[in-house]
């Protein structure tokens, strides 16, 4: 059964919300929970990650230019680009690459 | 003394190229939108309301499987806990005796690159300053949601192809440099790949669907990377904000 798309858009709208302002609503001290502390500072990275590969290979039309601008992007931002010449210059791989793929 | 209208007015100035980069990439989030079976305006509407990427490219894959809400809200929660960091770190820098209503509106704007302003600009968070940068930046998100959506299919599906790989380099440029500075999250990145790579094919998680593999992957790996090397307790201030531009 499918959710109504507009409750449905609702609710994640609304749980994004909750987590912004977590903070907001609990804090009244720094939390010293260590555990916790660094459970959180791991987590953007690793779901990131978990996000990118292999869906970046397979969003492609062809695999090969999909794993190109993985190493393209890494390259790219490794070097200290920012967030968006990081995601252009994947988009030129890709364009690039394609065309003879 | 800066007056809150001119405070408002820098942050809208800050907001700008945030939000032309927000376009770009939302243009590739709503080609995967509309892929997932969602129209324009209900891309708009949930850009506009939700402005999370990560978030919003898991929510809008998981509603083509049939999710409960019940797991949307537990993949909301485990994928933007970052933001649970990022307010921790600007509520921090508020004095005791800030009233709610100031925590609620700076929490509410936090967005990793507003994020990432906010806690650059000297002086006490405001929400003068960040909802400037909001008002400016999302519209130009929800906008971009939904002309991927509208035009994705009038696009050669070579232009398509490459678009679509927008968001992905997005999010490898807020993990690559954090994993340059520090080792552990390097190493949590490539076990990420590696693990995410293996559980497409591995017997039993391989079945389950996207959604709840990238939590159990997040969970297990974060709390395995946070027993083996924790954090020194200060670091919570400097937040896992990518570069703010």
């Amino acid at each position: 059964m499918q959710i109504n798309v507009y409750v449905y858009i609702f609710v994640m709208a609304f749980s994004t919300w909750i987590m912004r302002v977590a903070a907001s609503l609990i804090m009244k001290k720094p939390v010293e929970n260590r555990f916790f502390q660094s459970f959180l500072y791991y987590v953007p990275y690793v779901t990131l990650a978990v996000m990118t590969f292999p869906a970046i290979v397979e969003a492609t039309q062809s695999p090969l230019a999909g794993a190109a601008a993985l190493i393209v992007c890494i390259g790219a931002a490794w070097a200290g680009r920012g967030l968006f010449t990081v995601a252009v210059a994947g988009c030129l791989t890709v364009l690039v690459l394609e065309l003879f793929l | 003394m800066e007056t809150n209208r001119q405070i408002f007015i820098q942050g809208c100035r800050h907001g700008l190229p945030i939000g032309l980069g927000y376009f770009a990439v939302a243009f590739s989030l709503g080609i995967a939108a509309r892929d997932y079976g969602f129209s324009a305006a209900q891309g708009f509407i949930a850009s506009l309301l939700t402005y999370a990427s990560a978030g919003q490219y898991m929510g809008f894959a998981l509603y083509a499987t049939n999710t409960t809400l019940a797991e949307l809200v537990l993949l909301m929660f485990i994928i933007n806990a970052r933001y649970i960091l990022m307010g921790f770190a600007l509520n921090q820098r508020m004095p005791e005796g800030t009233p709610l209503s100031t925590r609620l509106l700076v929490g509410s704007c936090i967005t990793d690159e507003i994020f990432g302003i906010t806690i650059a600009r000297p002086g006490i968070p405001t929400p003068y300053y960040t909802f400037g940068a909001l008002i400016t930046a999302v519209p130009l998100w929800a906008l971009g949601t939904a002309l991927g959506i509208s035009m994705g299919n009038i696009l050669p599906a070579r232009i398509v192809s490459a678009l679509s790989v927008a968001l992905f380099g997005m999010f490898i440029a807020v993990i690559i440099p954090p994993s340059k500075k520090d080792k552990a999250v390097g190493a949590a990145v490539l076990i990420s790949f590696a693990a995410s790579y293996a559980a497409v094919r591995a017997p039993w998680i391989s079945s389950l669907s996207q959604g709840n593999r990238t939590i159990i992957l997040t969970v297990v790996i974060s709390s395995v990377f946070a027993l083996l090397f924790p954090r020194k307790t200060e670091a919570v201030s400097e937040g896992g904000a990518p570069d703010a531009d």
